[in-house]
């Protein structure tokens, strides 16, 4: 909406690109199909895509935003690429074990050890 | 409920003031009747969750009731009304300082709760949608639908509330 702040903030460590997302609450359709488009274009930019997501800044998330990870997460896989998740806080975790989305998904504790994780 | 039209606020929505229940605390209740679209959604989200806060929710509880209605407010405009922004989602919401009461009710076809697979499993797990409702029953106390699945109440008590009384 009138916010013109990017959703998210992209950095790079060798060919992994690290996201950031910038607002606590990753809730609304609008803000989630902006984030949405976001991801997708990196992952299309980038062979094989490497992707690290820090969720170090986000306090809420509901099931639109699940989804839109889910695509993302069918995206990469596609194009053998790789996809971490990480500084998740307590409360958020939990919707992913309810969704049982923790075993889908690779979720490390930190971004040092997601970093680690990216296979060559 | 009939609301929208003489209002004010525009779009629909309309909030009103607070009057003491018999326990002598303050109920505040809040009614809304919007179109089917996700920026009305979000403002009136936000109001609900401003008197939540007010009330005294606390962590735990701010974080469930905001996930519930978010989820519930997306059914009902989405699953619901279909985006049919000629279509109505009213909310009630009725807050005090022990718990909240919503009641979300759309104009569509209605549901029946037993015919959502469950998301969890793993012939559902990749799917993009669907937890909406195993989120909502998880993190609510009380979920009830009625009226063909066109209508839900959800109750979530604060953690911190003040204890019950008579």
């Amino acid at each position: 909406m009138a916010d013109m702040t990017s959703p998210v903030s992209v950095t790079s460590q060798q060919d992994i690109r690290i996201v950031e997302f910038t607002n606590n609450k990753i809730l609304d359709e609008a803000n989630i199909a902006e984030i949405g488009q976001t991801l997708m274009a990196l992952v299309e930019e980038n062979n094989p895509p490497r992707l690290l997501l820090d969720f170090a800044n986000v306090d809420h998330l509901s099931s639109a935003a699940l989804g839109m990870l889910i695509n993302l997460n069918n995206k990469i896989k596609q194009k053998d690429g790789q996809l971490r998740l990480t500084n998740i806080k307590q409360q958020i975790y939990e919707v992913f074990v309810i969704t049982k989305l923790d075993r889908l998904f690779r979720i490390k504790p930190d971004r040092a050890e997601a970093l680690s994780s990216f296979e060559h | 409920m009939g609301m929208a039209r003489s209002n004010p606020r525009g779009r629909g929505e309309r909030r009103r003031t607070p009057a003491p229940n018999p326990t002598g605390q303050v109920k505040h209740k809040l009614r809304f009747a919007i179109g089917s679209d996700f920026a009305t959604s979000c403002r009136i989200q936000k109001q609900i969750m401003d008197e939540v806060i007010r009330q005294g929710f606390t962590g735990p509880s701010i974080f469930a009731v905001r996930l519930a209605l978010e989820e519930a407010l997306a059914n009902a405009i989405k699953h619901g009304n279909r985006l049919d922004r000629g279509k109505k989602v009213r909310v009630e919401a009725e807050v005090t300082p022990r718990q909240i009461r919503i009641v979300i009710e759309d104009e569509g076809g209605g549901f029946e709760r037993s015919s959502v697979p469950d998301p969890t499993t793993r012939a559902n797990l990749e799917k993009t949608g669907g937890r909406g409702i195993l989120l909502i029953e998880t993190y609510m106390d009380k979920v009830r639908w009625s009226r063909g699945g066109r209508r839900l109440e959800m109750i979530r008590r604060n953690a911190d509330g003040p204890p019950l009384r008579g």
